[in-house]
């Protein structure tokens, strides 16, 4: 049996907003094996940022586990917290997040500073190249983000995200601020990579950008409601289409 | 150990990146510490200056310098100046021969008067001393001689001009072995003194002309009835740290021949060089922590100044910070990032605030006259204290930006 690279069980989290508590998550269960591309879908409320959050070791989970790699991550203070958003997660965010009048091989370059291994300037120098190389930004390298279009702002946020080598890609809204054309280029990078063998989280509430992905995990009210193949979804799609054109 | 210095440096270098993205907010940051320092470059090297000159005018009194004048005596329970003198020319004889910490000594007798020359007249200070006055007051002659025992004793009428006299009596330098006018009787001009400058008050001490006691007694004042009364002594103890000794021995002797009882006040007064020295000191010393405290204040002002400008970064650039946590950095990077972009602008500031106070000092010495002194250690202190300042106001802003949670900052707008 393959150990899952994302082991999520009876995750709660509970939210105390003075007198009342809200439980943005109610017992997730959820497994993800390496290589897969998982898009986790649902309107606002339903959790699916809370779960992000956690997923990212940026919050501890109320109760329940949650192993990442083979280590339990749920009761790690902040420091080591951080050292495992370093070593096993890269982030790529809905507004890009990239410092301003900042190169992109400086903004590429970033996660190395704070990592557990020290990297000189030539090696962060290479591997910097070689993740604006992989997301297709070759020529860009000393541009400020301010000179960049937003695809190629994200695509920069890909090749930091990706520079760490970490175990999953997590993706937050990544397409939130872009249009229809820029959103299709940076999930074929998503694809791309998935192909290659990275792992990709995806949270998002579109199902045009969901349907990149290889698996669907549906989330509401806290909970997951229903976890599909992308096939599954593909064909419902399909089926709903059809349904619509024949009724007039 | 590799490790720890190439992550140093990393943080180093992220810090410095910070303050190069930001020219204008970092150069009015810098500011006031800028101001800061300079300010208390300028004061102190003033204030030293100020203090070396004084020290030095002193010493041109004469080393071990002593005055004894006449004082208050008390007359049936009340304590009165009666303006007779208690002093006579046999009091310093008598200290002169019986204090074995008394090098010289001599009676002295002023007044003034206006001086003729051919055409040419000025007014001065006529001190009328004795043969070891040019010692005691560490005085030489540039041109001629001192007048001799027998002129003292003979009440000649000789004199010894200083050199402001000289220069405005006879301005083609010739002085010696004229005649001059002093209140209408003539004296034999027998040499000039060599010119010793300002004092510590701003007064011209060459503007003086020096003859006999005697003869001032004499022929300028005409004391009917206490003829042996003099003005002053002046005293020289054989060395410095003789000179409380010399005082002690004189107050004592002074005491026995003016009679006085055990419970009886002193009718004369002393002071010393040295006492006239701390008492210059002792001004100068205030002023300087007057204006030391304002540079003080003002290095505090431009503290609080990176403070602010520290508060104000970490909130703008909450995303930056929750974005480098979110990355990986932890807590104590973030403390070492806005703590070390406060100091490198403090110390920046700092460096440039000594060069600034450098150049204003010398400025000022150069149009006000001033001597000034920067020293090594006003340098090393004003560095170190604006090092300080960073650190000190750089730790509050630093430590919030740290604690930030990395989700809010993240989300921040």
């Amino acid at each position: 049996m393959i150990q899952a690279l994302v082991d999520i069980r009876d995750l709660v989290k509970v939210y105390s907003m003075g007198e009342v508590e809200v439980r943005a998550l109610d017992g997730v269960d959820l497994a993800v094996e390496p290589g897969e591309f998982v898009a986790v879908m649902g309107p606002s409320g339903s959790g699916k940022s809370t779960l992000m959050n956690l997923l990212g070791c940026l919050d501890r989970p109320t109760s329940g586990t949650y192993r990442l790699d083979g280590v339990d991550v749920s009761s790690l203070d902040a420091d080591e917290r951080a050292e495992i958003r370093n070593a096993k997660i890269g982030f790529v965010f809905q507004s890009f997040n990239l410092l301003p009048r900042t190169t992109a091989l400086e903004n590429v370059e970033l996660p190395l500073l704070y990592g557990r291994a020290a990297f000189g300037s030539e090696e962060r120098l290479e591997r910097a190249q070689k993740v604006l190389t992989q997301v297709g930004l070759v020529g860009r390298e000393h541009h400020h983000p301010s000179q960049l279009s937003g695809g190629q702002q994200q695509r920069v946020a890909v090749a930091r995200a990706l520079i760490t080598d970490p175990a999953v890609l997590l993706a937050d809204e990544p397409t939130g601020n872009l249009d229809t054309r820029t959103s299709e280029e940076v999930m074929a990078i998503f694809q791309e990579l998935n192909g290659q063998g990275k792992t990709i989280l995806l949270i998002t509430h579109e199902l045009d950008v969901a349907v990149h992905a290889k698996r669907v995990v549906h989330m509401r009210d806290g909970k997951i409601v229903k976890d599909e193949p992308i096939e599954q979804v593909k064909a419902q799609r399909a089926e709903a289409r059809a349904r619509a054109e024949a009724r007039p | 150990m590799r490790v720890t210095l190439v992550r140093t440096g990393n943080i180093l270098k992220v810090g410095l990146k910070a303050i190069f993205r930001n020219k204008m907010r970092s150069s009015l940051t810098m500011l006031g510490i800028i101001i800061g320092v300079a300010c208390v470059i300028v004061v102190v090297a003033v204030a030293s200056g100020a203090s070396t000159s004084i020290q030095s005018s002193i010493t041109s009194l004469g080393t071990n310098f002593i005055m004894i004048m006449p004082g208050a005596v008390t007359q049936s329970g009340a304590r009165i100046f009666t303006g007779q003198s208690s002093l006579s020319p046999a009091d310093a004889d008598a200290i002169k021969a019986e204090c074995p910490s008394v090098a010289y000594a001599t009676p002295g007798e002023r007044t003034s008067g206006q001086i003729v020359a051919g055409e040419l007249n000025w007014a001065t200070q006529i001190q009328g001393v004795g043969l070891d006055w040019p010692f005691i007051r560490a005085w030489n002659l540039e041109q001629g001689t001192w007048f001799s025992e027998a002129d003292v004793k003979g009440a000649a009428k000789v004199c010894v001009l200083g050199h402001t006299v000289a220069d405005n009596l006879f301005p083609d330098g010739d002085a010696v072995g004229q005649v001059v006018r002093i209140k209408n009787v003539p004296f034999k001009v027998l040499g000039v003194l060599e010119k010793k400058g300002s004092n510590t008050m701003g007064q011209d001490q060459d503007d003086l002309a020096a003859t006999p006691y005697t003869t001032v007694m004499n022929r300028l004042q005409g004391h009917a009835g206490h003829r042996d009364r003099i003005d002053v002594i002046y005293v020289s103890a054989v060395s410095v740290d003789k000179v409380a000794q010399a005082q002690k021995e004189i107050e004592a002797l002074l005491r026995q021949r003016q009679k006085l009882g055990p419970g009886q006040d002193n009718n004369f007064m002393m002071r010393s060089q040295e006492e006239i020295a701390s008492m210059a000191a002792e001004n100068t010393r205030t002023l300087s922590i007057l204006l030391g405290t304002v540079a003080a204040v003002s290095l505090l002002v431009g503290g609080i100044g990176i403070m602010n400008i520290m508060l104000v970064s970490v909130t703008e650039r909450t995303r930056e910070i929750g974005l480098r946590m979110a990355i990986g950095a932890k807590g104590h990077h973030v403390l070492a990032q806005f703590l070390l972009e406060a100091v490198v602008l403090s110390v920046l500031g700092g460096a440039i605030g000594v060069l600034l106070g450098a150049v204003c000092s010398q400025a000022i010495s150069r149009f006000a006259g001033w001597p000034v002194q920067i020293g090594a250690s006003s340098v090393g202190i004003a560095f170190g204290f604006s090092a300080v300042v960073g650190i000190f106001f750089g730790f509050y802003p630093a430590r919030k930006a740290s604690h930030l949670d990395p989700i809010e900052a993240l989300r921040y707008e």
